[in-house]
């Protein structure tokens, strides 16, 4: 048996490199990836909270945010790649104006 | 004992993983260690007695998921990152860690104030009588009673994804 502070702990360590990942990366693939590892943060506090409280919901919302983050991945993943075409460069600092 | 040593083991994979996404130069690493982190997290789901929620993250987070990402990292042939000119060594430095660690203190904190702490989670746990607690039989039951509509929206919003994807990844003629 594992005290429930471990695992928020845990899930608060992820978020925060999925935080400082977001922010010092100039890749956009890798701050794409850090974004699924914030999602993955809060969902590992979702099922810590849901066997704490004995109830189910709190894996039917992780349910969701993975089905709303799959969505997020084919529909981002596209759109690099549709930048990518018309920049060739996939460096976010190189990519800040809306008109070509 | 034994599920605090697993978590110790799976927790320290996770966090080692997340830091060396951070570390590492090239797109195609950082997605790898993502991956160790998504399976270390299915494993530490399994000891909160989530065994549906442990199968779908390793189904669709580390095989659907990571798998579009990998494909479009070698798609794109991306290279090692390029750096940016006056970025901020002192943010670098001092500002991921301190992020890290700040954060995790303050979780900490008031999770102490708050007593739970004290409470110990985790093995197989009995509902109604049965052992069911987060098997697909039990989440299948509240999602097609409770969360049937959400559950339906759902498939909308992965049809309006995909029509999505395809119109953005078309190649212009």
């Amino acid at each position: 048996m594992v005290p429930l502070s471990y695992y928020l702990v845990l899930s608060a360590i992820l978020f925060a490199c999925g935080v400082a990942g977001f922010l010092i990366k100039r890749n956009i693939i890798t701050i794409f990836l850090s974004i699924e590892l914030m999602l993955n943060g809060v969902n590992l506090s979702f099922v810590a909270f849901a066997a704490q409280l004995k109830s189910l919901d709190g894996h039917i919302f992780v349910f969701f945010v993975m089905v709303v983050a799959a969505a997020e991945a084919a529909v981002g993943l596209a759109i690099i790649i549709s930048v990518f075409r018309t920049r060739e460069t996939l460096n976010v600092d190189r990519v800040n104006l809306l008109k070509l | 004992m034994l599920s605090l040593i697993l978590f110790f083991i799976f927790a320290a994979l996770c966090v080692g993983g997340a830091i060396n996404l951070l570390v590492q130069k090239h797109p195609i690493n950082s997605a790898l260690s993502l991956i160790v982190v998504m399976g270390s997290l299915a494993l530490i789901y399994l000891l909160l007695g989530a065994e549906f929620v442990a199968a779908v993250q390793v189904i669709v987070y580390a095989g659907a998921v990571m798998v579009l990402f990998v494909f479009v990292i070698m798609l794109l042939n991306a290279g090692v990152e390029e750096r940016t000119e006056h970025a901020s060594r002192v943010a670098m430095v001092l500002g991921v860690p301190g992020l890290i660690i700040g954060l995790s203190l303050a979780v900490w904190v008031v999770s102490h104030l708050a007593g739970l702490d004290r409470i110990a989670i985790g093995g197989p746990m009995v509902m109604n009588g049965s052992d069911v607690f987060g098997n697909p039989q039990a989440i299948g039951h509240l999602l097609f009673r409770n969360f049937l509509l959400p559950f339906e929206v759902t498939s909308v919003l992965i049809l309006i994804a995909i029509m999505g994807a395809v119109v953005l990844a078309r190649r212009e003629e």
